[in-house]
């Protein structure tokens, strides 16, 4: 029996032990184990409310920002606790990065969204190499043949897929370990998906990758493993190609199934 | 059965599962008429019946296809998962499992009218036995699809030894026969194709139990479970 653990990995990338997570008294999280390596893209599933974004926030400390919630439980990244008052928050963000469901490029030039983090951080000390992370930024994100001839756009002008992928060469340039995407397709046509999808295959292996999404078909295509959430627990945990053609729990089949209540 | 039974949130989809399966089950209880059909009209000389199961087959192979492109349409337009993606592969390639097993029916049938009925030929008279255990076993199968038994489709490959001895032994009886007889040697070798064409149903009863299996289980059915497959002479 498996029951909430999935902790089989020799060396993950980042381990949550026994997580919980409370917003006020309501718990949102009841007691998550989960190994996250450098191989896979991890995809979380489950039905809307079951507390997928609530989970993979705890992996970057973004519900800090939400006043009530509350976080138990152990979260390393390369073993160190991401929770210890030792850990530079901000230092920690840009080694997890995050995108989100709905693009939110900043208002201002393509270059600038891409260049933001990499300044901030102080990982550019000249002009010249700012414009080199901003180059290999956007190619490794699948954008630079798009809009390198006007960087000086304002990123909200790009089509919703464009500023996804411009989200994702935000998150890349500030040199992260960890990708976290939630929904990062939900407001995307099928083409803009599609490039999405293939984004993440390319960046498999470079950055360790977790996807939250509620397309079934999306986990199928980019995952090679995958986390069925229902109810603040994690139900199973597994390879793709196994969730998908014969789930061990029957929770999970009836939700793969579209049998779900 | 394993697990619970419960509806689609997409009703239509359950509706789509349930034409399906009563597709299966048509051209499943067809292909095991024309069996039974063939060698009712081989041992009653009755070339009407033969001619019967001659064309009976078109519409076996018109449910293959009908058969085919709902499991097609089906994984297209539904994208199931899990047991129900199972199921639409088993489906799938039942229907071209049963489709041949119709065949070999029509091969029997073709049969008839060559066999002279005036010669008796004793070597041949397990055939009828031979004959309606392999009809349980294509009956068998089919009612394993349609309950989603497993342990049912385990009993059928089990049960193929029984088809496959029936085979050897006549084989022996006829060849025997035959080199004694060389008059019946034309009868006799249409005899011993039916006796073949009965084994090989019996093969294919239990590739459809094999996916009767794996639709249920998601494992595929071990050598250990379904018993050693004994060589018959002739056997491909
Ligand atoms: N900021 C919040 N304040 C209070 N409750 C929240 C907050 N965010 C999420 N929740 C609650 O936590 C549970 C899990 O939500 P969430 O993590 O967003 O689920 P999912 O991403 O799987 O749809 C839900 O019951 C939701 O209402
Ligand atoms: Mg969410």
């Amino acid at each position: 029996m498996l029951d909430n653990t999935a902790t089989s990995s020799t060396n993950p990338k980042m381990s949550a032990r026994d997580v919980k997570v409370f917003y006020g008294d309501k718990q949102a999280i009841k007691g998550v184990s989960i190994d996250i390596d450098m191989d896979n893209v991890v995809a979380f599933i489950g039905p809307s409310g079951c507390g997928k974004s609530t989970f993979l926030r705890t992996l970057n400390r973004m519900n800090d920002t939400i006043p009530i919630a509350r976080v138990e439980g152990d979260i390393t990244l390369d073993g160190e606790n991401i929770y210890s008052s030792k850990m530079d928050v901000v230092q920690l963000r840009a080694r997890v990065g995050m995108v989100f469901q709905k693009p939110n490029p900043f208002p201002k030039s393509i270059y600038d969204n891409v260049a933001y983090g990499a300044r901030i951080h102080g990982l550019a000390p000249n002009k010249a190499e700012l414009d080199q992370i901003v180059e290999n930024s956007l190619v490794r994100a699948g954008l630079w043949n798009e809009v390198k001839d006007r960087l000086s756009d304002s990123g909200t002008a790009l089509s919703g897929g464009q500023q996804q992928r411009l989200c994702i060469a935000r998150a890349i340039a500030v040199d992260p370990e960890v990708i976290l995407m939630d929904e990062p397709c939900s407001a995307l046509d099928p083409i803009a998906t599609a490039k999405i999808e293939e984004l993440i295959h390319e960046l498999r292996g470079r950055y360790a990758i977790v996807i939250v999404t509620h397309n079934m078909q999306q986990a199928a295509r980019v995952s090679q493993k995958t986390a069925f959430f229902h109810l603040g627990t994690m139900v199973e945990y597994g390879d793709t190609s196994d969730i998908f053609t014969n789930p061990r729990e029957e929770r999970t089949r009836d939700y793969i199934t579209g049998r779900y209540g | 059965m394993n697990h619970s039974q419960n509806e689609h949130t997409l009703k239509a989809f359950d509706g789509d599962l349930a034409t399906l399966r009563g597709l299966i089950a048509e051209i499943g209880g067809r292909a095991e008429k024309a069996v039974e059909g063939a060698m009712t009209a081989l041992t009653n000389h009755d070339l009407d019946l033969a001619r019967q199961v001659v064309e009976g087959d078109k519409r076996i192979d018109a449910l293959e296809e009908q058969i085919d492109r709902m499991v097609i349409q089906t994984i297209a337009l539904r994208a199931p998962m899990a047991d129900d993606l199972r199921e639409l592969v088993a489906a799938l390639k039942i229907s071209g499992v049963v489709e041949r097993i119709g065949d070999y029916a029509k091969n029997i049938a073709k049969r008839v009218a060559l066999i002279d009925p005036a010669q008796h030929i004793d070597a041949a008279r397990l055939l009828p036995a031979m004959a309606d255990a392999t009809r349980q076993l294509v009956d068998d199968a089919f009612t394993a699809f349609a309950r989603r038994d497993a342990d049912l489709a385990v009993a059928v490959c089990a049960q193929d030894k029984t088809v496959d001895d029936f085979y050897n032994s006549i084989f022996r009886a006829l060849i025997a026969h035959m080199i004694s007889n060389p008059e019946h040697v034309g009868a006799g070798t249409h005899l011993l194709f039916i006796a073949k064409n009965l084994e090989r149903i019996g093969d294919h009863a239990t590739n459809v139990s094999e996916m009767v299996y794996f639709a249920v289980t998601g494992q595929s059915m071990n050598e250990r479970e379904r018993g050693d497959d004994a060589l018959a002479p002739g056997a491909d």
